[in-house]
């Protein structure tokens, strides 16, 4: 039992150093994502509820809906940036990884600097395949803030491999790519999905995705009425 | 966190702005003051650690909007917000390399230039002490104001008026740290008030904030 235990912390001491890191190719563990009848707000305003899904593992969800009608929102509630007005998210944020409209990208660093800053933030070792899968090996010198829209947004997207988180939450991630580098993320997501991880993806265009669902917000439209405030009902009677 | 820390070090340098306009204002500022009250030593020498405290803590307080308001809109505070890094974290290095960035070089300069202002000599260490212990908070209050008004167009002018009322301890105690060595008087209270105040700050600063931050980003 005593010798077992010392074992166990000898391998507890040896795991984190990067000597032993195997580079990662499946995530730890196969996780659903389970949405139950949740509702999101905006402000004051609730504009989803009773939206219920369930993602499994390798799989891709795609979100539809015009303009306005809170697939944004609904993409930040779940990646755990706005709260819940009530309804579950399974599993906690912690394996769930976001990318937003803006791409976070600091244009006084460099391409290299960007990405090695997230790598250190999620306890990555090495950045080189993030790199190489949006070809942006050879830009990696270039200051950030020299980049065209599209290499920025290509740049943002590498992050997601950085992570290693198995759930990805994407606001139209394809944005400001031209027709070749859309055929490239797709390949990247089909390539997540191969290894176990899944995806929310709101987006307008036909990704070409085999594995994917369809989820269209319209009918999760929530009422016109303005939810309760307070302190404004108390001011007005 | 200190990936946090040297990102944020190499930005500041590498944007300039902050770095050399904080120090360029405070010298600007300290040296206006003969100009307005005349050139009686007597009388500069008598105010010299009031205004250089003045001119350290106004100096401090024009890059305070910088410390969260690029991350924003840039994005990268949603991002770090759903990082492995607990927010908290993320606040109490923003205010530190805020610190070092523009506290710790006002504080390396403040002596030189109470000589300017014709300081009496057994005060320069104690000024330099006092900015030392007194300005890290000006960093953390600041980091405070600027998460409450992150998000606001113009949310500089509000972050003043929220941040001045906070700085009054901390202003009073730590010119007094110079003040009263001056008059040859105790004045480790004043002292040991102005080293509490930064302690405090370092301990509320970081949770109160990251709530701020969490609030605004919804």
């Amino acid at each position: 039992m005593g010798h077992n235990s010392i074992v166990y912390i000898c391998i507890q001491f040896v795991q984190p150093l990067p000597l032993f890191a195997v580079p990662k190719s499946r995530y730890s563990s196969f996780m659903d994502l389970t949405v139950t009848d949740l509702s999101c707000s905006r402000g004051d305003i609730t504009v989803v509820s009773g939206v219920s899904f369930s993602i499994r593992a390798g799989h891709t969800m795609i979100l539809r809906g015009p303009n306005g009608i809170g697939k944004t929102t609904l993409l930040r509630t779940i990646a755990g940036l706005t709260p819940a007005v009530c309804g579950t998210i399974r599993p906690s944020t912690e394996d769930i990884a976001y990318a937003g409209h803006q791409d976070g990208i600091k244009g006084p660093l460099t391409v290299y600097e960007n990405l090695r800053f997230w790598a250190r933030v999620f306890g990555t070792a090495d950045i080189t395949p993030a790199l190489e899968a949006f070809d942006l090996m050879a830009l990696v010198e270039r200051p950030a803030h020299t980049l065209s829209a599209g290499q920025k947004r290509r740049l943002g997207l590498s992050r997601l491999l950085l992570t290693g988180r198995p759930i990805w939450i994407l606001d139209e991630p394809t944005v400001s790519l031209d027709t070749e580098n859309v055929g490239k993320f797709t390949a990247i997501l089909q390539r997540h999905n191969k290894n176990g991880g899944s995806a929310i993806v709101a987006t307008h265009i036909d990704l070409g995705l085999k594995q994917s669902t369809t989820l269209d917000l319209t009918a999760f439209r929530a009422g016109p009425e303005v939810s309760h405030n307070p302190f404004l009902d108390e001011a007005l009677t | 966190m200190i990936a946090m820390l040297r990102r944020d070090l190499a930005l500041a340098f590498r944007s300039g702005g902050g770095f050399g306009l904080s120090l360029a204002f405070f010298l600007i500022v300290v040296m206006f003051v003969p100009f307005g009250v005349g050139p009686d030593s007597g009388v500069l020498a008598r105010i010299a650690p009031g205004i250089l405290w003045i001119g350290a803590l106004l100096a401090s307080l024009l890059s305070l909007d910088r410390i969260f308001q690029l991350d924003f809109e840039d994005g990268t505070l949603d991002l770090l917000a759903v990082s492995p890094l607990p927010l908290e974290g993320v606040v109490a290095m923003k205010a530190l390399s805020h610190w070092l960035t523009t506290g710790l070089p006002l504080t390396l300069i403040a002596p030189l230039l109470g000589f300017l202002l014709n300081l009496p000599e057994g005060a320069y260490g104690w000024l330099f002490v006092s900015l030392l212990a007194g300005s890290p908070a000006f960093s953390f209050l600041g980091a405070f104001g600027a998460a409450i008004t992150v998000g606001l167009k113009r949310g500089g002018l509000l972050l003043s008026l929220l941040v001045l009322p906070l700085y009054i301890p901390t202003l009073i105690f730590g010119s007094q740290i110079t003040t009263l060595a001056v008059d040859g008087l105790d004045n480790a209270t004043a002292l040991a008030a102005t080293v509490a105040i930064s302690l405090f700050t370092f301990a509320l600063v970081p949770f109160a904030a990251a709530l701020a931050l969490r609030v605004n980003l919804r």
